[in-house]
């Protein structure tokens, strides 16, 4: 008795499934669907290496230094990174003094409890990066966390800037419909292909870096990458590090525990 | 109860027998996991998982509790103080890291502690009881990852826990304020997010108090083994300590060697990018997917995309995807061999490796996956096939299988005929 309600409650859900996959292959055939231009020209973000990857990787400083600046001249016009206090670019090699002359550049804005206004004040090394008000197209993401927030995320991000381009003739061809629209700029790194942002590094020089690095775009995207990998994990370092040790002590410690169970089955059969 | 042969605790030290007079606490710990528990001696190395899922369970309790010492349960401030936590707490990062690890290393744990249930019929008579403690642990799991996963308010945070609780809205009826009433409000917010953490807090000590439960039972019949065989005599097993705690111990260095390359060289690679986005009721990510340990039973929820005569295709999914975690609890009783090891059970076992193994696999891979082709397709053959195993496949096969001929004895088994027949013991020390 139990056996057969068990089968019939096996074919309630076997014949219901039968059923969806047979509609489903149904309309496969029959109107399958449609080819998107996303979906045909959206790339994965390209091959780029940086300082910090794999198990040994350490920040390259200079190198966050200089994406840093690219950061503060370029990217924080639009772009917030909330996360971020000053006080922790004493990571990037920055003396103190640096940091307070970093932050000094940034205006905070305090609430006035005497006239009810918000009003802006130098920043101080305990402040965070300030809020960044935007009015145009398209909504530009805090930055803090970007790297960890993109599926490979570093690459993502040099791809991104370094991937704007005309519009291949193939995609109009296929896709008439899918021109981008005058305030959107195309770019087959971004998910749906056009985004509100305008190609943010544009020329040569756009940034002068102090440390005589020859500021090209390709230069300025990997630079200002690896500053972003450092904000979105500043204790990726430490991590590693610390993996290592513990790593050491336990295959130390495993491999006594196995002598130590080979010692007392010895004899044992099992 | 125990076996006869069991080792008595005898406390030598005249403290310890003064305590032993008073509250036997050593003695129970010696009963449990002591000497004065005889195992059997033929473990392999799928027995070492419910030890690992106990230290797992400790790992996420230590842990877990070191981060709500740094988080704050409002919608308004959630996602800032787990990245305070992350970037500022001394150690923050490892605790947050080891947490969210953890709860991985968990489910990798008990699913292959589940699956060696399945294979060597551990669910069968006198063990019921383990078995059905073991669901409710799972389900107890289940619930406890999911409401942790919506702590951090992320994306995959908020829009999870808004598909899961939508799911409840498709019970007819009392669906939509069955919801409401779940979230306090008409979509996950403030209220919820403080209920998802109290409870997040609470049912980790539930999980604890079923483990005991769960070995409790376990201890009455005793722990079962490869062959399926039941213990006959002193020579079928071993004191659990010194030989399984020596077994135990090194299965837990590897563990940890695992789950600690995980946790300091691949910390993110479980989790989705979209939880380092902070919660926006106002933009849908492009593919909400459960973290991994979910996709089996996902994929099952999605697989139903029809409706079945008057059941919308939704409730069909929503019973599916229970149905198919509640079916587990017949499992003793759908199953009616009296052989319990799959390794005598010649056609239970090709339907194990060649049916229900793919079928998960295709489950796990479908479930992370886009809602498109072929995946829903591939979910919908892999899920037809996990009902028929369980409801059809294995009441079918308990009926007309002939198993292949078991060993007399566990001895039997390790030592082979002759050297065990030295071993047997007079008739009446054996254990009927």
């Amino acid at each position: 008795m139990a056996r057969i309600l068990s089968i019939l409650v096996g074919l309630f859900f076997t014949v219901a499934l039968a059923w969806s996959f047979g509609k489903g292959a149904y309309q496969q055939i029959t109107e399958p669907p449609a080819a998107t231009a996303e979906h045909e020209f959206h790339l994965h973000p390209k091959e780029v290496s940086f300082a910090s990857d794999g198990a040994f990787g350490k920040f390259d400083r200079q190198q966050l230094q200089r994406g840093f600046q690219v950061y503060k001249e370029v990217c924080a016009a639009c772009h917030a990174l909330r996360h971020v206090a000053f006080r922790d670019l004493a990571a990037l090699g920055y003396n103190d003094a640096e940091v307070k002359a970093i932050a000094k550049g940034f205006q905070v804005p305090v609430y006035n409890n005497a006239t009810g206004e918000v009003e802006t004040r130098e920043g101080v090394a305990t402040d965070y990066f300030p809020p960044v008000l935007y009015g145009g197209q398209g909504t530009p993401p805090d930055l803090s966390l970007i790297t960890k927030a993109r599926h490979d995320g570093p690459a993502y991000v040099y791809s991104l800037l370094t991937g704007y381009q005309d519009q291949p003739a193939a995609l109009l061809k296929k896709f008439p419909d899918s021109k981008t629209p005058d305030s959107l700029h195309y770019n087959p790194y971004f998910a749906n292909l056009n985004l509100a942002m305008p190609p943010p590094l544009t020329g040569e020089g756009q940034v002068t870096y102090g440390d005589g690095t020859k500021a090209t775009v390709d230069q300025m995207s990997k630079d200002v990458s690896a500053f972003l990998i450092w904000t979105a994990e500043p204790k990726l370092e430490k991590r590693k590090q610390t993996g290592w040790p513990v790593l050491g002590f336990l295959l130390f410690a495993t491999i006594l525990g196995y002598m130590s169970y080979r010692n007392i089955w010895a004899g044992k059969k099992h | 109860m125990s076996f006869p042969w069991a080792k008595e605790y005898k406390p030598s030290h005249p403290f310890m027998q003064w305590m032993d007079d008073r509250l036997p606490l050593p003695r129970l710990v010696y009963n449990s996991v002591g000497g004065g528990y005889p195992v059997p001696r033929n473990l392999n190395y799928f027995w070492n998982f419910g030890f690992l899922a106990a230290l797992c369970l400790v790992l996420q309790i230590v842990t877990g509790i070191v981060m709500a010492m740094h988080y704050a349960a409002n919608t308004q401030v959630a996602f800032d103080t787990v990245e305070q936590t992350v970037r500022d707490v001394n150690w923050g990062w490892m605790m947050r890291y080891a947490h969210a690890n953890g709860a991985s290393a968990f489910f990798v744990v008990i699913y292959v502690h589940i699956f060696r249930g399945f294979f060597y019929g551990s669910y069968k008579a006198p063990r019921e009881m383990v078995w059905l403690l073991g669901v409710v642990i799972f389900l107890l799991m289940m619930a406890t990852a999911f409401m942790g996963y919506v702590l951090p308010w992320g994306q995959m945070s908020f829009w999870g826990a808004k598909v899961i609780t939508g799911l409840f809205g498709a019970i007819p009826f009392v669906g939509e304020p069955l919801q409401q009433w779940l979230l306090g409000g008409f979509a996950p917010d403030n209220a919820a997010l403080n209920r998802f953490f109290s409870l997040h807090y609470l049912l980790p000590f539930v999980i604890v108090g079923v483990v005991i439960l769960h070995i409790w039972a376990l201890h009455i019949p005793g722990s079962s083994n490869p062959t399926g065989v039941e213990v006959k005599s002193e020579s079928d097993t071993v004191p659990f300590y010194p030989y399984y705690v020596a077994k135990d111990g090194w299965a837990i260095g590897v563990f940890a060697i695992l789950f600690c390359t995980a946790l300091f060289f691949f910390p993110n690679a479980l989790g989705h990018p979209d939880n380092y986005i902070p919660a926006n009721p106002m933009s849908t990510p492009a593919h909400i997917v459960p973290e991994w340990y979910f996709w089996p039973f996902y994929a099952i929820l999605r697989a139903f995309t029809q409706d079945f005569f008057f059941i919308p295709a939704k409730l069909m999914g929503v019973l599916a995807m229970f149905g198919a975690i509640l079916v587990w609890f017949f499992l003793p009783w759908l199953d009616r061999s009296p052989v319990r090891s799959g390794s005598y059970r010649p056609l239970y076992k090709k339907f194990f490796f060649f049916g229900l193994i793919p079928a998960m696999a295709v489950l796990f891979y479908c479930g992370g996956a886009p809602a498109e082709e072929p995946y829903v397709m591939l979910s919908q053959i892999a899920a037809l096939y996990y009902f028929a195993h369980f409801l059809i496949v294995i009441p079918i096969v308990s009926a007309i299988e002939k198993p292949d001929p078991l060993p007399f004895s566990i001895t039997e088994s390790v030592l082979g005929e002759d050297e065990a027949a030295k071993l047997a013991p007079a008739p009446s020390a054996t254990v009927a």
